[in-house]
């Protein structure tokens, strides 16, 4: 087993970031123009990075699969992004923030480069409101902050509850500045289905051309992968339909190794499932837990006749529901973080007290946010002897300057009237911790090979914080990635273009075209859904919020089988040589049926719970924490890192040994 | 529920395409108006067929890429929601639904339901930016208040999807409501006034070489809107562009 480099710098960990960015190497103006850089995926980070390395002179090729890089999934973040920005004087600093994400994420990240994400946090903000993106303001003209799960700071900057689309739009905009000038190529409408390796180093890519079918060879010096998570891996999911983990995939076959696939987070605030023909999941903000108060039924016989349709929650009395957050995490209440928050509510759902026909939903209710607004407003304007009613009303005006579009979504979806009745939710996978191993400085074990984003595996851990993806996004493309890239291109100024015409690039067009021929002759009996849906079932029941070892070897075989009555089965309609929806998706599914079982197998290989991995093997079994996951931090404070070797149950383990030198190893108490 | 489809299928650019009927039984008032369209593909590769292509991404009313015109209307009968967010418990037992692709000159058929529109790309690109390099060398966020009232409306215009409907809808294929978004939005914020005349002439030469039609205040966009984006984001253009026109 090797020991994986991480090229953390040394020094102390304040510092760690500013040194080496002083001592790192440059290429200067003349020379970036000598040299081209393929960016694959436009979300905050690919958009974000496409935009600066053109900024700085380097000719890029961007690529995303839809219409426009304004789609990518980046822009359905809702609630907000961190920065250690103190403008709310709670006592908040970049050591803070470092710390929360580091224990947020179970102590399973690595040190460094969280403390440079803290680092950078605050300019990010600075960065978006230069571009004018429209953050909520308070009546000074001042940026306002929220709070966020996990924390005791407010850091949380806002846009509405559309954040997520106005970093992007953002981003977005600082890329057509260089689509204007001509130092972005955009590819719309184009999928990455292979990377090219040249004497070892990444030189480029094989895309479909989704529209024309068109098989085409795109050379670069350095490729940049930034395509998001794999969570649809269990079909449903809160990501996009066409969210999908090809691109990653790709690379870890040529050589880039995957890690700690098995940390994803289920995220606690989703709209509950509502039958078999459903396509996808929808969160509701985190931000709503601010408000929100999480409750379920304390009495069965009342969660029995809810489920049955013969109670409403409102007829529920005070002190016949159990607030079971506020009961077992008194000190952060609503707030604790979403593994923690998830694994309370299918807690609560296994022992019976589920609120919806199918049992596996809670409550979040906005009745005393309400009230307690609507006094406070009552009081402001004015109106000492409010009716209940002008109460009501004044309350609901403040949770619909805050929440509206997330409650008129929830209306949209439910056909219930949030703002009369409690919303029911339930956890949904959403986001995926681990993903393509990276070093320092972002690249991964194929020289000139990097990965950003939700797709690398490097910042959160075992579990992410809220408002944390999209800083680490825009971190890595705005101001990581265009510092440590030009390290590596500095030994590539007399390079010269890269042929397209060379046998490596041969091969690989060769391996791509036989995949799409192989689907489109293959004739089968059953559609790619078909298959993909049973995928997500065994995740979902077996590789889910709970795990153990029986289940996990089954799904591993299970998935086997699946894959390989997939590639007997599959049916793909229509031809290769146009628009094909169908085979895009096949290609997508394909790789889902070699990564679930990669998922399986580090599940199984890491017998702790930590974050939103929880192994029933390993629980606290006395005292106050009862019951809580169980880290194990002398077996396994490592980043699994594993290698392709053919078959996925054949991959090979790498460790990477997590070290805490700044902060002590302790077990997560949000009592 | 039990419903009739009249679909417009279309092979490619240059090919003539055609209203064509199917029949899809047994579907759910819960379910959205895609998850119908999931479920009739799901038919046609099981029979053979080819499953009929459209846009979507999200499915959650944010990205932008769902682009249907359903019974004559964009994003069909609702308001405030965009395709992916329309329920079938909108339609009744037995109803025929059209189901059709925008319909523009600016925005040519792709295949079948899909449409181009690299249009919009074009205009962004024209000028739908503040020209600040993302170095990280700005000042502190806070060093220049804006007044919560321009910040907030200022968001409701960027709130803006991209999808189109708006012009879909107009008599004229106008974009007007599109473009006046992003102008309002830049137009609104300190950021955005350094090249604020540059930007409204930029953005509405793109706009007309696109051959998109001319504004008559009918007011369909507005109402057809997911985001419900205002009209007075096109009054605020042509405010800012006779201002900038004046300059010179």
């Amino acid at each position: 087993m090797s020991v994986l480099d991480s090229k953390v710098p040394k020094g102390p960990i304040k510092d760690k970031w500013t040194i080496y960015k002083d001592k790192i190497n440059l290429v200067n103006p003349a020379n970036k123009r000598n040299i081209d850089i393929i960016v694959v995926g436009t979300g905050l980070a690919g958009g974000s990075a496409a935009a600066t390395l053109a900024e700085q002179g380097y000719n890029v090729k961007a690529f995303c699969y839809q219409d426009s890089p304004r789609r990518a999934h980046s822009i359905a973040a809702q609630g907000g992004i961190n920065a250690a920005k103190n403008y709310m004087g709670d006592g908040d600093s970049n050591y803070r923030l470092f710390y929360d994400t580091v224990k947020g994420g179970d102590y399973r990240s690595r040190e460094a480069n969280v403390h440079r994400l803290a680092e950078v946090s605050g300019n990010i903000i600075d960065q978006c409101v230069a571009q004018g993106v429209p953050f909520a303001r308070d009546y000074g003209g001042l940026l306002d902050n929220r709070s966020f799960g996990g924390v005791l700071v407010s850091r949380t900057f806002y846009a509405k509850g559309q954040t997520g689309q106005q970093l992007l739009l953002g981003a977005y905009s600082a890329m057509n500045r260089q689509i204007a000038r001509g130092k972005i190529e955009m590819f719309n409408r184009h999928e990455m289905l292979d990377v090219v390796k040249v004497d070892g180093k990444a030189r480029g890519i094989i895309t479909r051309d989704l529209i024309s079918g068109e098989i085409e060879r795109h050379s670069a010096h350095a490729v940049v992968i930034a395509t998001g998570g794999y969570g649809n891996v269990y079909f449903l999911s809160t990501n996009a339909m066409g969210s999908n983990a090809t691109a990653a995939w790709k690379i870890h076959k040529k050589g880039a190794y995957f890690a700690n696939p098995c940390f994803t987070q289920i995220h606690p605030t989703c709209i509950p499932r509502s039958g078999d023909y459903q396509s996808k999941l929808t969160l509701m903000s985190e931000s709503l837990r601010n408000d929100g108060r999480i409750w379920v039924p304390a009495n069965i016989e009342d969660a029995k006749a809810i489920q049955q349709g013969k109670l409403k929650p409102t007829e529920i009395a005070e002190e016949n529901r159990d607030y079971y957050l506020e009961r077992r995490y008194p000190a952060f209440g609503n707030l604790v973080p979403r593994d923690v928050a998830s694994r309370a509510a299918k807690e609560r759902c296994d022992e019976g007290y589920g609120v919806n026909a199918t049992g596996e939903a809670v409550y979040l209710d906005f009745a005393a946010a309400i009230e307690r607004y609507g006094k406070e407003q009552a009081k402001i304007h004015g109106h000492h002897d409010a009716s209940k009613e002008k109460i009501t009303e004044l309350g609901e005006g403040v949770i619909e300057e805050k929440y509206g579009n997330l409650f008129q979504m929830y209306e949209k979806i439910v056909a219930e009237n949030p703002y009369k009745t409690p919303m029911m939710i339930y956890p949904a996978t959403h986001y995926t911790m681990g993903g393509v191993w990276v070093d320092y400085n972002l690249m991964t074990t194929v020289p000139g090979l990097y990965c950003i984003g939700e797709a690398n595996f490097s910042d959160h851990g075992a579990n992410r914080l809220g408002a944390s993806a999209l800083m680490q996004g825009l971190a890595d493309g705005y101001f990581v990635l265009p510092y440590t890239i030009g390290d590596y291109l500095s030994d590539d100024i007399r390079t010269g273009k890269i042929p397209t015409n060379s046998p490596e690039f041969d091969a690989v067009e060769k391996e791509v075209t036989e995949r799409i021929n192989f689907f489109m002759n293959n004739k089968g009996t059953k559609s790619v859904d078909h298959f993909h849906k049973r995928l997500g079932k065994v995740m979902w029941n077996k590789v889910g919020m709970a795990r153990n070892a029986t289940h996990l070897n089954e799904a591993m075989a299970e998935i086997k089988a699946i894959r390989e009555e997939f590639w007997k089965e599959v049916k793909v309609p229509g031809d290769a040589n146009e628009m094909n929806l169908e085979l895009e998706k096949a290609g997508r599914v394909a790789d889902f049926l070699e990564l679930g079982e990669l998922f399986a197998k580090d599940a199984l290989d890491r017998n702790e719970s930590c974050g939103g991995h929880y192994r029933e093997e390993s629980v606290v079994t006395e005292g106050e924490q009862k019951g809580e996951a169980l880290r194990n931090d002398e077996e396994f404070a490592y980043v699994s890192a594993w290698e392709y070797k053919g078959e996925p149950s054949d991959a090979v383990l790498h460790k990477e040994h997590l070290e805490f030198k700044d902060i002590e190893l302790k077990q997560r108490s949000y009592k | 529920m039990n419903l009739t489809l009249k679909i417009w299928r279309q092979k490619g650019p240059d090919v003539k395409g055609k209203l064509v009927d199917y029949k899809v039984n047994d579907i759910s008032e819960h379910m959205s108006f895609l998850e119908m369209m999931d479920v009739l593909n799901e038919q046609l590769v099981n029979s053979g067929d080819e499953p009929v292509a459209f846009d979507h991404d999200c499915r959650e009313g944010i990205c932008g890429m769902c682009s249907l015109y359903i019974n004559g209307e964009a994003h069909g009968p609702d308001r405030a929601i965009t395709t992916c967010q329309l329920h079938m418990r909108s339609f009744k037992d037995g109803d025929t639904i059209y189901i059709e692709p925008w319909r523009a000159a600016a925005f040519p058929v792709i295949k079948d339901l899909v449409v181009d529109r690299m249009a919009f790309e074009r205009i962004q690109q024209a000028g739908g930016f503040v020209s600040v390099n993302t170095s990280g060398n700005t000042q502190d966020a806070n060093s220049l208040p804006i007044s919560k009232h321009a910040a907030d409306e200022a968001m409701d215009a960027a709130a803006c999807i991209g999808c189109g409907a708006c012009v879909a809808t107009c008599k004229n294929s106008s974009a007007m409501l599109f473009v006046g978004a992003k102008v309002s939005q830049y137009a609104l914020l300190p950021q955005g006034q350094v090249e604020a005349a540059d930007r409204v002439k930029n953005m509405v030469a793109q706009m007309d070489l696109e051959g998109f039609g001319n504004c008559t205040n009918t007011g369909a966009c507005e109402i057809e809107c997911p985001k419900g984006i205002s009209l007075s984001n096109i009054a605020r253009m042509n405010r800012e562009y006779l201002r900038a026109s004046l300059k010179g």
